[in-house]
């Protein structure tokens, strides 16, 4: 009975992070510039890596490997966002400028010209 | 024990960030080795024991790399983000495949209202970890932002975030 | 199922590869391929169980931690132009003169290797 309920709920998981993960490769290619490629890449490596890391844990059931998975999640929820943020600042300091849609007035914020 | 913030060196505390290391530590090798004899859990205490050892002397074990006094806020925390994260992935899934708001990306600046370093970067790799919005800059106390549609950067505006992160960061 | 996890993320890669190679800014490329690092950690995490062969995690899990440090070399190479201590990254401030983000090197290559 509670095999079946975590098995069920692991196919789930695994079938939603896959869907996220191609979502996110999708977005990859249609999103129109650098900036806007980083929310799709966001995407996959926020719910596609943690939903099927989720789910394979879900398989493994309580023992050693979900805990070696659950390590591996902890790792990718700490680095993700710095090695974005990293990727991200250099290439505004290198000088990629976004592509903003505002309608009247200049954008608030904007990359400094050339240090 | 009320936390000294302002170095993190006070005399329990540096005690406490120590534990915290050796325990963390610890854990990794049981789980990463997988045997319990009695001969690999020595050979781990001892590893421990010269890496903690290296730690102290190199005075990288402070309330920044093991920030224990943040306690039982944190997990709280990162429940309520896991619930943003899923709601503004679903956001971007639709923006992506077309059916949703259409990407308008825009560029805002942000105050944070923490009073620590440690606060303004967990509230920056926050808004890093939720997809839509990504911190550029964090610099002279203003957090640069890029937002994938106007409706994510409206909703970082509103500054639920920044006060969670700032309840997080502990009453004076 | 786990067959089809694993197609998914393999189609996640080709994705990020086609992206990869298409540019047109370095950042493009560096992007394509730290999001297929951490898909091949999934893909290792995943095959392993697929095959029955949980040890494989130790590898996704060695792998996952390269990524993050490969990834930040990386940036910080192309920030500084070295690799060395901090101190002599301070003497360095400026960094590289920005190409155009938009020059598209990857086509201009004709085919130079049919001398013989």
């Amino acid at each position: 009975m509670m095999e079946g309920v975590l098995e069920v709920l692991a196919w789930g998981l695994l079938g939603t992070g896959a869907v996220f993960s191609v979502i996110g490769g999708i977005g990859m290619l249609r999103l129109p510039d650098f900036y806007t490629r980083m929310h799709a890449a966001g995407v996959t490596d926020t719910m596609g890596a943690w939903l099927i890391l989720a789910g394979l844990a879900c398989l493994a059931g309580l023992t050693l490997v979900s805990a070696k998975l659950a390590l591996i999640l902890f790792f990718l929820f700490m680095t993700g966002p710095t090695a974005t943020h990293a990727l991200v600042k250099t290439a505004w300091y290198a000088g990629v400028k976004p592509l903003t849609t505002e309608a009247s007035g200049q954008p608030e914020g904007t990359p400094p010209s050339n240090p | 024990m009320p936390p000294d913030k302002s170095t993190g060196r006070g005399g329990s505390d540096a005690v406490l960030h120590a534990i915290s290391l050796t325990a963390v530590l610890f854990g990794t090798w049981l789980l990463l080795s997988g045997y319990f004899t009695a001969l690999l859990i020595s050979l781990g205490v001892l590893s421990l024991a010269v890496s903690v050892g290296i730690a102290l002397r190199m005075d990288v074990v402070d309330h920044e790399s093991h920030p224990v006094h943040l306690t039982w806020r944190i997990p709280t925390y990162w429940i309520w983000l896991l619930a943003q994260i899923i709601k503004s992935n679903f956001d971007v899934a639709r923006t992506i495949l077309g059916i949703g708001d259409p990407p308008t990306p825009n560029v805002v600046t942000v105050q944070p209202s923490q009073r620590t370093e440690l606060g303004q970067v967990i509230y920056a790799n926050s808004i890093t970890l939720t997809p839509g919005t990504i911190s550029v800059e964090l610099e002279n106390g203003e957090i640069t932002v890029h937002a994938l549609t106007r409706g994510s950067a409206d909703d970082l505006r509103t500054g639920v975030m920044d006060g969670r992160v700032s309840k997080l960061e502990g009453g004076a | 199922m786990l067959a089809f996890v694993t197609l998914a993320i393999l189609l996640t890669m080709a994705l990020a590869l086609i992206r990869a190679l298409r540019g047109p800014t370095v950042f493009d490329r560096i992007l394509a391929v730290s999001m297929v690092s951490t898909k091949t950690t999934l893909l290792i995490a995943a095959l392993g169980f697929l095959f029955g062969r949980p040890d494989f995690l130790d590898i996704a899990l060695l792998y996952a931690l390269i990524n993050f440090v490969g990834a930040i070399a990386v940036l910080k190479f192309y920030k500084y132009g070295s690799l060395g201590l901090a101190s002599h990254l301070e003497a360095v401030p400026a960094p590289p003169e920005s190409e155009p983000p938009a020059a598209g090197e990857h086509g201009a290559k004709p085919g130079e290797g049919s001398a013989g």
